[in-house]
């Protein structure tokens, strides 16, 4: 009987040997299909912005690029949109907060494929990329600037090539040196007292600098990587050579990316993001003000007079089908905040909306952990991964910047 | 193994029967069979009955029935798109000026719809399009319609599986 036993178990391991030796798949069809989804060669050309029609118009490009990186842009004279949003950096500035005139709440996003976006910040609160950029010149912690001087700035440095897109500057003659609706107790007495022509004058002089930034915004693109090769060959049934090669464990990662750790569910398409706000746990940050992502932002948007519905917008209203048709209250908002792009991700330590982790360790962590929100509903579940199967995960999210 | 390998070799060699050769081949062969159907087994991917995802059906209580459909005809994740429901009463004849609200979600993430449907236009002939509805990730969604109309309100669910 022993013997038997021994020749039955003998021809098993002969059997798992020969099955061990045959040539296996690494990737399933379904898991192709999804790996090529995520490729940057399946990124569809930039749309027009019909709500900004110097969008596409290449003097408007060099005059927001001038802006972008000019100090002049805030009171002061010491910050631009360049201060936080670093050329060399991804347009992103490492820090866990954004740090301006003063220290802001919340982590600097990365500009790479900005003009994509639905929704802008980390909760959405603005509707449009020229308007998104409107919004860090006023506020206090950033630029700390105020529409009438902004408005004034123009003209008197760059007139001349602001008339020669935009057509030609209002008189300012009489408008306040500083004034705005959101600035401090004198420059809203003083934007009040303006009349409601001059008033919309300066908002239009004001939208236009949006404008202006938002066309140089749009030449900022998320470039090929590693994974992009690898996905490329694979879809292509190329074998994957140099640097496109996975190693193992990032071949592993890949496949927990797309499968096991449910990563793709909202890191999808050739950007990684769905482009939708979700509470994922990410606890809030010590003696930071609460903050509670979409659900305030969406009164944000809807108040904002350079949103899509306001007059500023340039083609019609069709364009706006996104503001339309925003969900405006439930439980889902609470502390929701939008899915970032991961590529690049690797590079631009810390993460999460306000910095709380600071390596891609400790975010793979807490989406394994998966604890719950202390407010709101969590939507992710515990995994549960081995500390290999975590090490994987970041070993793939580092060819998304290599 | 090479020990067992040469065992059965020598033990043929001392004569044994030739009808426990081919058990011992028998049993070889079977414990190969059981191998390799316990890897296809394991490696298969197993469908689960899913949901019913048919694009047409009666309403919870019978009053219409309900068709929806892209309006055109595809449906592509993470865009904005229009769909049609159309009504009819169960006895076939069209369902005008009816009243519809759009809810729904994903059952497995704990959230609803990242957008807000509304039904924008009446297309004649029962047919309602509903705007705005955006799928951003693959998996199973409901989109719920509660109807109200002359006939009475009832409401439909359709599942839809990306």
């Amino acid at each position: 009987m022993k013997r038997l036993l021994r020749l039955a178990s003998l021809s098993a391991l002969v059997a798992l040997a020969l099955l061990g030796g045959c040539d296996e798949p690494e990737f399933s069809d379904a898991e192709k299909n999804t790996i090529a989804s995520l490729a940057l060669n399946t990124l569809p050309a930039l749309k027009a912005d019909t709500t900004n029609q110097y969008a596409d118009v290449p003097a408007a490009a060099a005059l927001g690029s001038t802006l972008f990186f000019d100090v002049g842009m805030s009171r002061g004279g010491t910050v631009s949109c360049s201060t936080c949003h670093k050329i060399d950096r991804q347009f992103q500035d490492d820090l866990p907060r954004a740090v301006g005139v003063g220290h802001t709440n919340r982590r600097t996003m990365p500009l790479a494929g900005v003009a994509r976006d639905p929704w802008f910040f980390w909760d959405g609160r603005r509707d449009s990329l020229w308007a998104q950029a409107l919004t860090p010149l006023e506020n206090p912690l950033e630029q700390a600037g105020n529409r009438a001087a902004f408005a004034h700035y123009i003209k008197e440095r760059f007139g001349e090539r602001y008339e020669r897109i935009f057509g030609p500057l209002p008189d300012l003659s009489t408008v306040p040196a500083n004034a705005s609706p959101l600035g401090t107790e004198a420059e809203k007495a003083a934007w009040n007292a303006m009349p409601a022509r001059q008033a919309e004058d300066v908002n239009r002089v004001f939208a236009n600098i949006g404008k202006a930034i938002a066309a140089f915004e749009r030449s900022i693109e998320p470039g090929q990587t590693r994974f992009d090769r690898f996905a490329i060959d694979l879809a292509t049934g190329t074998k994957p050579q140099g640097d496109a090669a996975f190693s193992p464990e990032e071949i592993l990662g890949l496949k927990l990316f797309i499968g096991k750790a449910n990563c793709v569910t909202c890191h999808n398409g050739p950007r990684f993001t769905d482009n939708s706000f979700h509470n994922t746990g990410v606890p809030p940050v010590k003696d930071l003000p609460p903050d509670r992502g979409r659900v305030d932002a969406v009164a944000q948007v809807q108040a904002d007079p350079f949103n899509c519905f306001g007059k500023f917008r340039d083609g019609d209203e069709s364009a706006c089908r996104e503001l339309r048709f925003m969900v405006k209250d439930g439980q889902q908002l609470v502390r929701a905040y939008k899915t970032p792009s991961l590529r690049g991700a690797a590079t631009r330590a810390p993460y999460m909306h306000a910095g709380q982790f600071s390596t891609l360790d400790e975010v793979v962590a807490h989406y394994s952990k998966a604890a719950p929100s202390v407010e709101g509903v969590s939507e992710i579940h515990p995994l549960e991964l081995s500390d290999r199967e975590r090490a994987a995960l970041v070993a793939f999210l580092k060819t998304l910047s290599e | 193994m090479l020990r067992a390998a040469r065992d059965v070799i020598s033990r043929r060699g001392a004569g044994l029967a030739s009808i426990w050769r081919y058990i011992l081949a028998g049993l070889g062969l079977a414990a190969l069979l059981v191998g390799i159907l316990t890897v296809v087994y394991l490696t298969a991917p197993h469908s689960a009955p899913g949901p019913d995802t048919s694009r047409s059906k009666k309403t919870a209580s019978g009053l219409f029935v309900a068709s929806f459909e892209p309006e055109r005809g595809v449906i592509r994740q993470g865009e904005l798109q229009s769909w049609l429901l159309t009504l009819k009463t169960s006895a076939g004849a069209p369902v005008e000026g009816a009243a519809i609200t759009v809810s729904g979600g994903m059952p497995q993430h704990n959230h609803g719809l990242p957008t807000s449907p509304q039904a924008t236009d009446y297309m004649g002939a029962g047919r309602y399009r509903i705007d705005g509805v955006k799928f951003t990730m693959s998996g199973w969604w409901q989109l719920r319609f509660a109807i109200s109309a002359a006939a009475g309100s009832d409401s439909v669910v359709f599942n839809i599986l990306l």
